[in-house]
């Protein structure tokens, strides 16, 4: 028997609706109750969480690992721990890895290593091509019988519209979802940062907004006629908002979800050829951040993802557009997500579901809940203490991040998956 | 990844890297230098000592002709020693990264990198990752800035107008993947010309062009129309193949200038071109070799403006210079 108790912490569970300051009692790995201990209950264990958040274990929708592939840039250990002090307790990954995760070997050859690792969970999202070519389907069903909770792209555009449709509907055929990131890839091409006005001043090639609204309108129109489930991943302008608007009162069975970057940047972060800052969708105007943010709030956004991408050191030391894209994002996501609420009045419990039911809900996992039998994967953390982000001493092996010296609010002190205090951080 | 401020807390220039944000009065200070230097590079004796013992090399990862001659003649003229280093065919193409390219020449005890790289901010990347004691020109970075190139234009403009404040400038050509044009606006702009003209079709301009303090013209006839000067820019032939243009053809019959075009300018307007001119494409060669183009002119001036920056830049005091 193996016996937890969290006591006196403000209990947010999105999915039960609730909010209030109650203890948490868990036994051998799975939630047993909230609120009053049920009888006879001797904790071997107890946590004293006043002060503090509890919530479920957050699920982070898009996070690139590098295992296997790009070891020389991070590995599914150095991740795993980063997420597990980060309070991610699942990490989603695509499939872009080299090999592609386009047969079961990969994706067991990734689960064993992340089973090894100890740290956070991974789901992985199975390539909807071989190879990510786009142009023969994945073994889907193998794909899904082997543990993929869904198939995407991997960030690799597909330009056959009438291949995409098939894609759609041979996944829907065994109910996988499929994860998409609107990107017309003949529109800025070669581009590394937002058409405008930054872009003109630096000389750099840009991406234009249509390159995001033109694939979204057709991935929407294709979602329609397939009735396929998708997640559009990786917003970045105000108009794609319009157009996933537009779809959810269609009522498509389509998600979104938004970058925390991408809620907290801007074009005019780019300037001085900030290497950091060169992300893939690109950083845009004021006005499309605002409006992310908004759409947050309206539940156009269904969720907040870290797109973590970790890089070495070599890929960022070039000039801005010779430098590789992406942020390593892990250990900034929550404080990065909490910033929605402390600034731009998103109610907390709201926040929280973007980072762990909802997420939950798009993958199909049965985390991210503190229901009464379910796994206790639990993050607690003070929403309070500050602390500036210094990259040195970042866990994760990708030292990217345009948030150095950024000092940010909220900071987990206990991560717990099957119940297991995986990390704590002592004050 | 910080920003390096090529003006120190002194007000002195360490770098060279943009036009953007240096005031009039050091443009000017730029040009009155390079207004004295004008005098020795016409002399029997081509040679004064302000860099002697120094090593600049000229960095080029794109191949250059005049560039890379005329800033070899003024680090001569300015007795430094030069080393010329053509990376297009050389180590980067071996796969080296520029920063270890990069520190392997630091390790040669060079005092100054002249600099010209494909990537917009190259020339900024180079800038962070040098010794404190080396300084940094650039020659050209992708399509951000060339600013000397830029420098020497206002020396042009200077020899032969009274001043920039009731000027009309017209810069006519492929706006969009030009460097030069970036650092004339911004040039033109600092020392406070009247109203400078971009004028080309929509599909060779970069987005809101506008916001960078120009009137955006479509059409030749009116965005020429009292211009004191025409600044040409060169057009690459790649611009057909990528759906930019349609032919050269068309492009000359638009955008191209001609003695005819030319009249609707100013009767005194000159008429300026970065070099290489493609001759019946961005211009005729009755306007290229005409009494109105200052054109040879610009790449003689471009040997005292170079110097002049490069003087200032390695000696920040510039108290030697008279």
């Amino acid at each position: 028997m193996n016996r937890l108790t969290i006591h006196a912490g403000r209990v947010i569970d999105p999915a039960n609706n609730l909010d209030g300051i109650q203890d948490v009692f868990i036994e051998n790995g799975r939630i047993l109750t909230l609120g009053a201990p049920p009888e006879g209950f001797t904790p071997d264990q107890v946590i004293d969480a006043q002060g503090c958040i509890v919530c479920p274990g957050l699920i982070d929708l898009a996070a690139r690992i590098r295992e296997p592939g790009a070891e020389h840039k991070a590995d599914i250990a150095s991740e795993c721990q980063a997420a597990v002090a980060a309070g991610i307790t699942t990490l989603c990954i695509p499939p872009d890895s080299d090999p592609v995760v386009d047969t079961p070997a990969v994706v067991e050859l990734i689960q064993h290593r992340a089973a090894q690792a100890g740290g956070a969970r991974i789901v992985i999202l199975g390539a909807l091509s071989k190879d990510l070519r786009h142009q023969t389907l994945s073994e889907m069903a193998e794909l899904k019988a082997a543990g993929c909770v869904g198939i995407s792209d991997g960030g690799r555009p597909v330009s056959d519209s009438a291949f995409l449709r098939h894609a759609m509907d041979y996944a829907s055929t065994f109910d996988l979802p499929v994860h998409l990131t609107p990107v017309d890839p003949a529109l800025g091409a070669n581009g590394c940062a937002h058409d405008g006005m930054v872009a003109t001043r630096l000389g750099l090639p840009g991406i234009p907004v249509a390159t995001e609204t033109a694939a979204l309108a057709r991935d929407l129109a294709l979602f329609e006629e397939t009735g396929a489930r998708g997640h559009i991943g990786r917003l970045s302008s105000a108009r794609a908002l319009t157009q996933l608007l537009h779809a959810k009162q269609l009522a498509l069975p389509v998600s979104c979800d938004v970058s925390t970057h991408h809620l907290h940047l801007t074009e005019m972060d780019l300037l001085g050829y900030n290497s950091d800052c060169n992300v893939l969708p690109p950083l845009r105007t004021q006005l499309d951040r605002d409006q992310l943010r908004k759409a947050l709030k309206t539940d156009v956004i269904d969720a907040i993802c870290s797109d973590h991408q970790p890089h070495d050191v070599d890929a960022k030391q070039a000039p801005f557009c010779a430098a590789e894209p992406g942020i390593s994002a892990l250990e900034s996501f929550l404080p990065l997500a909490l910033r929605m609420h402390d600034e731009h009045q998103l109610a907390l419990p709201a926040l929280i579901a973007k980072i762990t039911a909802t997420p939950a809900r798009i993958l199909g996992i049965e985390y991210g809940q503190l229901s009464p039998g379910t796994i206790a994967d639990i993050v607690i953390f003070d929403p309070n203490e500050e602390w500036t982000l210094n990259t040195d001493t970042l866990l994760s092996r990708g030292k990217n991040s345009p948030f150095a010296g950024w000092s940010l609010k909220g900071r987990v002190r206990f991560t717990l998956l099957d119940g297991q205090i995986k990390y704590r951080h002592d004050v | 990844m910080s920003q390096v401020p090529q003006v120190n807390n002194q007000g002195h220039l360490k770098h060279f890297l943009t036009i953007e944000g240096l005031d009039r009065s050091l443009l000017t200070r730029i040009l009155d230098i390079a207004e004295s230097f004008s005098g020795v590079t016409t002399q029997p004796i081509k040679k004064i000592p302000l860099l002697r013992g120094k090593t600049v090399a000229n960095l080029f990862f794109e191949s250059s002709t005049r560039t890379r001659t005329t800033f070899e003649l003024a680090a001569k003229r300015l007795s430094a020693d030069v080393l010329n280093i053509a990376l297009a065919s050389s180590a980067t193409t071996k796969g080296e990264s520029l920063l270890d390219t990069l520190r392997n020449l630091q390790a040669m005890q060079i005092d100054m990198f002249v600099v010209r790289h494909s990537q917009s901010g190259a020339a900024h990347f180079i800038a962070e990752n040098v010794a404190p004691h080396v300084s940094v020109i650039n020659a050209g970075d992708g399509r951000h800035a060339h600013p000397t190139q830029a420098l020497l234009d206002m020396f042009t403009i200077r020899r032969h107008k009274t001043g920039f404040d009731g000027l009309i400038v017209a810069i006519v050509g492929d706006i969009l993947h030009s460097r030069v044009a970036r650092s004339q606006i911004h040039a033109l702009s600092n020392l406070g010309t009247g109203e400078i003209r971009v004028i080309a079709p929509k599909t060779l301009l970069p987005t809101q062009v506008e916001n960078l303090g120009v009137r955006v013209f479509h059409d030749l006839a009116s965005g020429l129309k009292d211009a004191d000067v025409v600044m040409m820019l060169r057009l690459q032939k790649e611009r057909m193949e990528g759906g930019l243009l349609p032919s050269e053809h068309e492009y000359f019959q638009h955008f191209g200038l001609t003695e005819e075009r030319l009249s609707s300018a100013k009767p005194d307007v000159m008429v300026m071109h970065p070099g290489p001119i493609n001759r019946g494409v961005e211009m005729a060669s009755e306007v290229a070799d005409g009494p109105r183009s200052v054109i040879l002119e610009q790449v003689t001036y471009g040997i005292a403006v170079r110097m002049a920056v490069m003087s200032l830049v390695i000696q920040p005091s510039d108290g030697v210079i008279a």
